[in-house]
């Protein structure tokens, strides 16, 4: 508010309004401007497709075939009584579990060890990265070659110890455990980096606090990091969930030789998503029941994204920060 | 209030000018122009067509051959040839349909151009009578797929192996030791006693492939569907003989338990782990490509045990979405000429479905160097003119994939025999309904 002290009129009104205008629908408008890209983006490549993959599951749905007659919740329903369907749920979450948990424990570990004052503290910060750079199909083909039955270096040094060759491939928990390797192996640095920058976030004085309350190093750990790292813990346990659960690239490429998509003759490490190629797709081109697949795994995500949530909220209760608000 | 359509209206132009921008990024296809055409061939495995291409380009001068997929499972090629059908976009220009495909690709006609519109029944004579009916559609109106091979099916071994188990490595007196599945059990049984540290076959899945498509072309015809095409897995005696005398392959330990195709089949050709493999024609390329020059001279070809067979073969199609169809055409029929079909022969070994090209002197005296100078040409060509196809019903594919695995989990000691039959009936039922 400016207070006008002479009589005189104010200078060239006119000129000024225009501007005003032009800079008043700037500020309206311009934000919808700027997060557009965004939306139209996803509205391409995220709201259409799952939009489209829904209309599509509701048909019986030939991936060549001219005609798809509508089905309404067929697919749906014969999905739920498939046993190939729950098996494939059986191995992608226990898949997810052994390794997630020891992923997320590990990067924990790895964050508190970079935390401390090491030397070339950058190099070994970096290095934990590197694994995460590799292509997947690449790290697929190896650890597969590594874990083969009969020519893999991990069943030879088995057997140096007198341990029988596993059959990593015929196997299904040794075949959850080798594809967890895979996975853990290339996202343990990238989340231990997360936690990491979390970490560099909390404040000194309350690791000073702690100790002169006479806390070790492992009570610090456990009631000061762990707690104020429950955000960043759960944004990581979000995103293995994601991950996790949509595994395709190492289950498949782990399995080599005539109709890989199967996951071992068994289906002993075919995951959600394989199973869901594998009807979309060769053999069965079934577009509809694929499709059909694609949302129950949607579902799935949501389902145990929200209990990871819910876990761990109750998990860290005593959170200093912020707990009023709640 | 006015504010409100004002916004929309914003928002409405803001994904019109985006959509053109992405609509204009689309479009820059390349067009069809005076200037030189390329076609893409789509193919899996080894098709031998490298040589042809060149002889083709040097003809043509306006048109410029590019191959794709060479060396690739069929089990990667046939979905994304699927995708590429059903998106539209993306397939070559000449497509390579195996034929155990070839049944779903002719369910939907629509896909490709039919061949019969551009003079393609002239060249019927070119062709063996059941290769040329099997690119037809039901009802013969339109032809999907000219020929390439057929599939005759020998038996490859490995001299070096046999001599370390004393047993005879001349490929006459080798046929002399099988001609019974058996028989080729028993001398299996003698070379697992010899302790050479390979196994006598790589895997059970490629035996019973060939046991069961010999079996079918001497009896009924058909495989896992009749010809009217019910599922008859369960019911045709050539798929439970096949499967019984797989068993006793199995149980005598003969395998090495390689799953076809694998890294670690790969690794085994390379380690000489196991001494013979059912070769149909097209293996002896796969053979040479995976076992390497340090294997060669040491393998040799005897003549499969029971009475010959077919097993593979592939057809040559133009997708209706080439935007070159008519250079396309004419590229699909020099490949698959007698000329064509024979210099395939020569570079990687599918044997020609063309009776010319079978009675070409550069055939029936064809020798293989790497296989220790086999005359592969009377080996695989002798009898090739009798081969009895045998048919394949829509689903086929999917099936031999649930019996195959049925296979492979008896021999890896996951099931027994009983309850692997049990698996294959089922699975291969449940996959013939999706």
């Amino acid at each position: 508010m400016t207070v006008q002290l002479d009589a005189r009129p104010p200078v060239a009104p006119a000129p000024q309004r225009s501007p005003g205008r032009l800079s008043r629908l700037d500020t309206r408008y311009s934000p919808y401007l700027y997060v557009a890209p965004f939306f139209l983006i996803f509205g391409i490549f995220g709201a259409y497709p799952l939009a489209y993959t829904f209309w599509v599951s509701l048909h019986d749905w030939d991936l060549l075939g001219a005609d798809h007659p509508f089905v309404g919740a067929e697919n749906y329903t014969r999905l739920l009584a498939d046993a190939d369907f729950w098996h494939a749920l059986v191995n992608t979450l226990g898949i997810f579990v052994i390794s997630t948990v020891p992923q997320l424990l590990a990067a924990l570990w790895l964050a508190n060890l970079l935390n401390r004052g090491l030397r070339a503290r950058t190099g070994w910060r970096m290095a934990v990265l590197v694994p995460n750079v590799t292509s997947t199909a690449a790290v697929a083909i190896v650890f597969g070659v590594l874990f083969g039955r009969e020519f893999g270096m991990i069943n030879w040094m088995l057997d140096l110890v007198g341990v029988d060759a596993i059959g990593w491939k015929s196997n299904r928990f040794a075949s959850w455990v080798a594809i967890s390797a895979m996975v853990d192996w290339r996202w343990t640095g990238y989340n231990a980096l997360i936690l990491l920058a979390a970490m560099q976030a909390i404040p000194r004085d309350l690791y000073e606090a702690a100790a002169i309350d006479g806390a070790g190093r492992a009570r610090q750990f456990w009631s000061v990091t762990v707690p104020l790292l429950k955000p960043t813990i759960i944004f990581c346990t979000i995103i293995a969930t994601i991950g996790g659960l949509q595994l395709f690239t190492e289950p498949r490429m782990f399995n080599s030789g005539t109709n890989p998509i199967r996951g071992g003759p068994l289906r002993e490490s075919q995951t959600l998503t394989m199973y869901m190629f594998e009807n979309a797709f060769a053999p069965h081109y079934n577009f509809g029941y694929g499709s059909a697949v694609a949302w129950l795994l949607f579902a799935l995500i949501a389902i145990v994204a929200a209990v990871n949530v819910l876990l761990l909220r109750r998990l860290g209760g005593d959170r200093p920060q912020k707990g009023a608000a709640r | 209030m006015a504010v409100i359509p004002r916004r929309r209206l914003a928002a409405v132009a803001l994904v019109a000018a985006t959509a053109l921008l992405v609509t204009a990024g689309c479009g820059g296809g390349d067009e069809p122009g005076d200037g030189p055409v390329t076609l893409t061939v789509d193919v899996f495995g080894q098709f031998g067509y490298e040589q042809l291409y060149q002889e083709y380009m040097t003809a043509n001068p306006g048109v410029k051959v590019v191959e794709r997929g060479t060396g690739t499972n069929l089990d990667e090629y046939s979905p994304k040839l699927t995708q590429w059908l059903a998106a539209g976009r993306g397939a070559g220009d000449v497509v390579a349909i195996e034929e155990g495909l070839l049944v779903e690709y002719k369910a939907n006609p629509g896909n490709f151009v039919n061949l019969l519109d551009h003079g393609a029944a002239d060249l019927k004579g070119n062709f063996l009578e059941w290769k040329w009916n099997a690119g037809l559609t039901a009802d013969g109106k339109q032809l999907i797929g000219l020929g390439t091979d057929v599939g005759g099916i020998a038996m490859c071994y490995r001299k070096d192996l046999f001599q370390k188990a004393g047993l005879p490595t001349e490929r006459e007196a080798v046929s002399k030791l099988w001609p019974t599945w058996p028989d080729y059990i028993a001398t299996g049984e003698k070379f697992v006693a010899a302790k050479t540290g390979a196994s006598f076959l790589d895997g059970a899945t490629n035996t019973f492939n060939t046991i069961l498509l010999q079996t079918a072309g001497n009896t009924s015809g058909y495989s896992y569907y009749d010809t009217s095409e019910k599922l008859v897995v369960d019911s045709n005696p050539a798929v439970r003989q096949a499967w019984d005398t797989t068993m006793d392959i199995v149980d005598s330990g003969l395998s090495g338990k390689y799953g076809s195709w694998s890294e670690e089949w790969v690794s085994a050709f390379k380690q000489s782990k196991f001494a013979t493999i059912a070769c149909p024609a097209w293996m002896t390329g796969v053979i040479e490509a995976n076992a390497g020059t340090g294997a060669q001279d040491k393998w040799d070809i005897a003549r499969v045990p029971g009475n010959g067979g077919n097993w593979g073969g592939s057809h040559l199609a133009v997708p209706k979405q080439s935007k070159h169809q008519a250079e396309a055409i004419k590229l699909a029929k020099f490949l698959t000429s007698a000329k064509g079909q024979i210099g395939a022969f020569k570079a990687k070994g599918p044997l020609p479905s063309s009776p010319q090209a079978l009675d070409d002197p550069a055939i029936t005296g064809a020798t293989n160097a790497y296989f220790s100078g086999a005359p592969v040409g009377a080996i695989f060509g002798t009898g090739a003119k009798s081969l009895k196809p045998v048919y394949m019903g829509p689903k086929n594919q999917a099936v031999r994939t649930e019996v195959e695995n049925a296979v492979r989990t008896v021999e890896l000691g996951q099931r027994s025999p009983t309850q692997g039959w049990t698996d294959a009936v089922t699975n291969a039922k449940k996959a013939a309904a999706k």
